[in-house]
């Protein structure tokens, strides 16, 4: 028998019991879509995530205190703005060095409150980060140098404090102390549900002063050029150790940083992959139950074919195009199905989603092996049976 | 091929294991069907009859004896040398005509070409002629379900001739059929045989049996009639 034919009678006998494929390859349809959906958020995830870490800014170098290492305890910072300065000497222009000093406190305004996450930084944190101001100015040298009680507000807060009023030169108070609003930053949106856009920024030495406390939590450093930020970081461990024996301190790159997260969601994506993997395998069973069940029905009609000569593989691709026609033509509509609602979370919801051809390939791969390996009992099954038998068969 | 018998059966048993009990259901059956051949198996339910038209239709094979068909040794045969065996030499009635269901008559009758690998258009052609032969030339296009019982075997003989081969195997074909369709369906038989098809009919039907050119009658797995000793070719 040709293969053309062999699709074309397979497609018969699909359309011959119409609401039994559709409720067959509905589990296909379901397992495909949730595949394709599943990986185009985490992919779309992952590649926001990836870019607002690089939209940080380039080349920069991330110290903290205690090691990077699994298992580790997180460290107390022994940290003040006396390394800072070192660290500005072994990077050649203390301009390129940020710190910050951060915590939770409550920000109020008039009879509005919020809350937010204080950061205490260097007038420097702009040419070190990419964060645009949208009104006012950011914090001077001379802010840091006398600790002036003033502060630039993330989007959010402004919002939420002021609501379309212009914030510039108002009042605020943080943990009780009055602040004087100086600029806004350009609304930056969430990251995996984390709003950015709660900083209030404020002069590192005032925020020591509002915090009790000589410390600052970490530092980052914009290196002057690519190729020498691993040595950058190990200088800077180094010139920080001697300063601290006691502590350990560890530099982190961008691209370390990037690295680890993209794991991190490789292996988040995976799973959900292999979640909805597991759905189209029950599909799959749905198939070869249905399959079982065509091949018993059309026990004559095989003992016919027989008879008038199909071969036992004639008969067996017959029944195994059936099973692959209804797994992949669930896996095309499971696949419009899963774009579309990536499409419409990536639309509707704040979760990315970005659908990428590998998945879709994949989908469509796995949904024809599913038919086959599915419809390879029930095939052979049919195949195998005796002319004499089957044409006996009421 | 000319003169080479089309079955040439030799001392064929065929014993079934039911539940580790074997059950002989031929005990030995010596039987030529020669080229042109109106030959009708003639025999109660268990006789052996079924068995033997299986055998000689190449659906099964013997447990023992020697069977050729077209001069083919079945016993050599894989699975798929038996199909193309049947696809080309033998074509089966049915009692109950055995159609496809939602395919019309036309593709029916078509359908063994399939499995010679030719092309639709050829197919559709052929049957189109073996249709207007068993005088179907007006229900090309109708269901199964939308014609009647003679009719319907008509189809099935013209299935079984549009492969153009050496045997028809009739299994009671009148089974299903009313005395005056049946008379019809045997005539179109006959008048197949007159064309030089050999027809070996089974059947319980002693008057339907009588009008073939020769007859044998089963009984217990055995030809009874004519006597084995007497008879052609016993082992």
């Amino acid at each position: 028998m040709r293969l053309a034919e062999a699709w074309r009678v397979a497609l018969d006998a699909l359309r011959a019991n119409r609401l039994r494929s559709v409720l067959t390859m509905l589990g296909v349809v379901i397992g495909v879509a949730a595949v394709v959906a599943l990986v185009a958020i985490g992919t779309g995830t992952k590649q926001q995530i990836e870019q607002q870490v690089e939209g940080l800014g380039s080349n920069l170098l991330i110290v903290v205190p205690g090691r990077l290492e699994a298992g580790s305890a997180p460290s107390v910072s022994t940290l003040s703005l006396d390394d800072v300065e070192a660290v500005g000497r072994v990077v050649g222009d203390p301009g390129r060095v940020a710190v910050t000093v951060a915590s939770g406190e409550t920000v109020r305004a008039g009879s509005r409150s919020t809350f937010a996450s204080i950061q205490g930084v260097l007038e420097t944190t702009p040419t070190v980060f990419v964060r645009r101001l949208d009104r006012g100015g950011y914090l001077t040298r001379s802010d840091v140098s006398t600790a002036r009680r003033v502060a630039v507000l993330g989007a959010g807060v402004a919002t939420r404090l002021f609501g379309d009023r212009d914030p510039i030169g108002r009042q605020i108070t943080i943990g009780g102390v009055r602040f004087r609003v100086i600029g806004t930053f350009e609304r930056l949106g969430q990251s995996l549900g984390v709003d950015r856009d709660g900083e209030v920024h404020i002069p590192v030495t005032a925020a020591q002063r509002l915090l009790g406390t000589d410390r600052i939590d970490a530092l980052a450093i914009r290196a002057p050029d690519r190729e020498r930020i691993d040595v950058l970081g190990r200088d800077i461990v180094a010139v920080l150790g001697e300063r601290h024996p006691d502590s350990d301190f560890s530099a982190v790159t961008q691209e370390q940083i990037l690295g680890v997260l993209g794991d991190i969601l490789g292996v988040l994506t995976g799973v959900l992959a292999a979640i909805a993997g597991i759905s189209l395998l029950v599909g799959g069973v749905g198939v070869s139950n249905i399959m079982l069940v065509s091949v018993r029905e059309r026990t004559r009609e095989i003992g016919l074919r027989k008879a008038v000569g199909a071969r036992p593989r004639d008969i067996g691709l017959q029944f195994l195009l059936e099973a692959v026609l209804l797994t992949t033509i669930g896996g095309v509509i499971g696949m419009a199905l899963g774009i579309s609602a990536a499409l419409l979370v990536d639309r509707l919801s704040p979760v990315p989603a970005a659908v990428t051809w590998w998945s879709l390939a994949l989908a469509f791969g796995v949904s024809a092996l599913v038919g086959i390996a599915f419809g390879v009992v029930p095939a052979q099954r049919a195949g195998r049976l005796d002319p004499v038998v089957a044409l006996r068969t009421e | 091929m000319s003169g080479t018998p089309a079955i040439v059966a030799v001392d064929v048993t065929r014993t079934y294991q039911l539940d580790g009990v074997s059950v002989a259901a031929l005990r030995g059956v010596s039987l030529t069907v020669p080229e042109g051949d109106y030959l009708a198996i003639v025999g109660t339910s268990g006789s052996g009859k079924s068995t033997l038209m299986h055998l000689l239709g190449g659906l099964d094979r013997p447990t023992g004896g020697t069977l050729l068909i077209g001069g083919r040794d079945v016993a050599t045969l894989s699975p798929p040398e038996m199909a193309r065996l049947r696809n080309e030499t033998i074509g089966f009635v049915f009692q109950s005509f055995h159609l496809l269901a939602r395919t019309t008559a036309r593709d029916n009758v078509a359908l063994p070409l399939v499995y010679r690998g030719i092309g639709r258009r050829e197919r559709r052609a052929r049957a189109a002629e073996m249709l207007e032969r068993v005088g179907l030339a007006h229900r090309m296009d109708h269901r199964p379900n939308q014609m009647s019982g003679g009719e319907q075997q008509r189809v099935a003989i013209a299935r079984a001739l549009v492969t153009t081969p050496a045997v028809l195997l009739a299994d009671e074909p009148t089974g299903n059929l009313d005395s005056t369709t049946g008379q019809a369906v045997l005539a179109l038989l006959e008048s197949l045989h007159a064309e030089g098809v050999a027809v070996v009919l089974v059947t319980h039907d002693r008057e339907v049996a009588a009008r073939a050119g020769r007859q044998i009658v089963m009984r217990d797995g055995l030809i009874v009639d004519p006597a084995p000793d007497g008879g052609e070719g016993a082992a």
